[in-house]
């Protein structure tokens, strides 16, 4: 018998009897096995939690048959808390940190059922777009294990498009939910800033932050979006707004109506010819379904790297003051505390965090704020406009995810400016705090995948899911397997 | 705004991040910050008088609450990850700060 793989399709068996969460885990045990010494998707399994929790689902079957994700493996980037399972961030710092709590996100799966097996490799406390800046090594493409699964959530892709679980959370802040998904061939959302509770999500950069699910649908997507979302009081931040049923199948429905921007004056420098030919079959098979494709401007997100990157590194200076050896991770010895501190925080640190904290603190220093930091914040404010002028005339904004398919390992490492252009086009969502996802949209000639990018106004990730349902419907992208997975079948 | 970064200047940075680098990332984060800076720059280009800055997105929602009691990290947890404690004064131990 093969065993289910959606998330969708495991609850159903689950519930109807026709497997168990048992049966299920040690499938997922056994492919994670097999195929992550290639991959490097997996920071810490923990196939006895995963086991013993399976175990216990199946004993109480009958109890617990309407649970949304009753049985579902998922995998955890390792910045998000889980406690007493080891949580790094892929950083030195939290070598064998075991966090005293759970996520609130961490909380809510667990209470729909879902069966945690892991955390996932990730750029050190999310800072990278290819997951090679982890202290750990790096996480291979599936697809092609000689490039980048891209970043920062690339081993929860990796592990995703490996169908080695059937789904992950991430965290992205510039984009690293949807680059990743978009370059390991699978679904990738970014929900509305406040959708999601941030409690227990190591902070990088607070005002953009925001986790989100991978799988290999659209509809497995909103079913855990529907069970992560809402407000939690221990997120000032997190939204009172009522968190609608994203679980519902409307991908046969027709795009009638739906208005989708196209902002094609950003896109005529830079994107790889593949990318843009999957992108514009793309817009054509949105408008066969029944969308109405307007061109939009976003004329101040040819800035939007820069802005990006003076804010993110501000507030990521500030939020990484806390690793210092003093009530967490590891310590470097010192006589004097100042001595301890530093030495603590250099060893530590990796070389792409220590950077971002050099120049955040720099743009936050006296003499320097107001002509980086606050100009970036007000070329924020023009950003955001732009998107709500767009959005005020078109449901959707559409763009590819990257501008360029999976690039090979260790190509830009040398080169930080290379490397931050990655999120050229997934940093606006998390400027504007808009929700956005990546859909797969083909591949290029090389092979490799490529991800269209559909954003929407806040708070209407419904609007945003059922396009990307919609196209997901009459495509067949998101059902394309690796080669190195179904060799290893 | 610094037209390059010295090793000096990094070490001024270094020592308000807390960070002690070493010889080579001296070197390597004075010329990197420098190319990042100047690519930053095209920030400039923006006309934004009048323009008021963003912090967050949206405004934060509603976030009074009663202040009441609630339960927080026991004692023993919020000291189990630290890497060096008094477990039975509930503190955590750091080198000497004041005195000698």
């Amino acid at each position: 018998m093969t065993l289910p793989q959606t998330a969708v399709e495991i609850r159903r068996a689950i519930a109807a009897g026709r497997a168990s969460a048992s049966e299920i885990c040690e499938a997922t045990l056994e492919r994670i096995t097999a195929l992550d010494s290639l991959l490097g998707a997996f920071r810490t399994v923990d196939s006895e939690r995963a086991r013993r929790r399976a175990a216990e689902l199946d004993r109480h079957q009958n109890d617990l048959s309407g649970l949304p994700l009753l049985g579902v493996p998922i995998a955890i980037k390792d910045n998000i808390c889980t406690r007493g399972l080891r949580t790094t961030a892929s950083s030195r710092i939290l070598e064998s940190y075991l966090p005293p709590y759970d996520a609130t996100v961490i909380e809510r799966l667990e209470s729909a059922g879902a069966i945690i097996v892991g955390k996932t490799n990730c750029d050190e406390f999310a800072m990278g777009s290819s997951t090679e800046n982890s202290a750990y090594g790096a996480t291979r493409n599936p697809w092609q294990t000689d490039r980048i699964p891209g970043g920062s959530s690339g081993g929860s892709a990796a592990a995703v498009a490996a169908r080695m679980v059937p789904l992950s959370l991430g965290s992205d802040t510039g984009g690293s939910i949807r680059q990743p998904a978009a370059l390991c061939g699978i679904v990738g959302l970014k929900p509305t800033y406040g959708r999601v509770s941030r409690y227990g999500l190591l902070a990088f950069a607070s005002s953009l932050d925001q986790i989100g699910p991978l799988a290999t649908s659209v509809e497995d997507v909103g079913l855990v979006l529907s069970v992560i979302a809402g407000h939690d009081p221990r997120d000032a931040t997190s939204s009172r707004d009522p968190v609608p049923d994203f679980n519902t199948d409307t991908s046969a429905d027709s795009l009638k109506g739906t208005r989708i921007g196209v902002p094609r004056a950003l896109l005529r420098e830079g994107v790889d010819s593949g990318v843009l030919a999957a992108f514009d079959q793309a817009l054509a098979v949105l408008e066969e379904r029944g969308a109405s494709l307007i061109d939009v401007e976003l004329l101040h997100s040819r800035h939007a790297i820069p802005v990006y990157y003076l804010i993110a590194t501000a507030e990521a200076s500030s939020n990484l003051a806390r690793y210092d050896g003093g009530r967490y991770g590891v310590r470097a010895d010192a006589s004097t505390l100042m001595a301890m501190y530093e030495q603590t925080r250099g060893s530590g640190f990796g070389a792409e965090v220590k950077r971002r904290i050099m120049l955040g603190t720099y743009v936050l220093s006296a003499g320097y704020y107001d002509a980086y930091y606050l100009k970036a914040q007000q070329v924020r404010t023009l950003i955001k406009a732009d998107y709500d002028t767009a959005l005020a005339n078109v449901d959707l904004v559409a763009m590819p995810t990257s501008p360029t398919p999976a690039f090979p390992l260790g190509e830009r490492i040398e080169d930080p400016i290379q490397m931050y252009l990655a999120d050229v086009f997934t940093v606006g969502a998390n400027l504007a705090g808009l929700p956005a996802i990546s859909v797969p949209c083909g591949f290029t000639a090389e092979g490799l995948p490529v991800g269209l990018q559909l954003t929407g106004r806040p708070m209407d990730e419904a609007t945003v899911l059922h396009a990307a349902a919609a196209y997901e419907h009459v495509t067949p992208w998101s059902r394309e397997i690796p080669s190195l997975v179904k060799n290893a079948a | 705004m610094p037209a390059h970064f010295t090793p000096d200047d990094v070490d001024q940075i270094a020592e308000l991040a807390r960070l002690k680098l070493t010889a080579e990332e001296r070197a390597l984060f004075a010329k990197q910050l420098a190319d990042i800076l100047a690519y930053a720059e095209q920030v400039q280009e923006v006309d934004t008088r009048g323009i008021p800055p963003t912090s967050h997105a949206f405004a934060s929602p509603e976030s009074l609450r009663e202040d009441q009691e609630r339960p927080g990290l026991n004692r023993d947890d919020a000291l189990a990850a630290a890497p060096d404690a008094n477990g039975e004064a509930g503190l955590f131990r750091v080198p000497r700060v004041i005195g000698g």
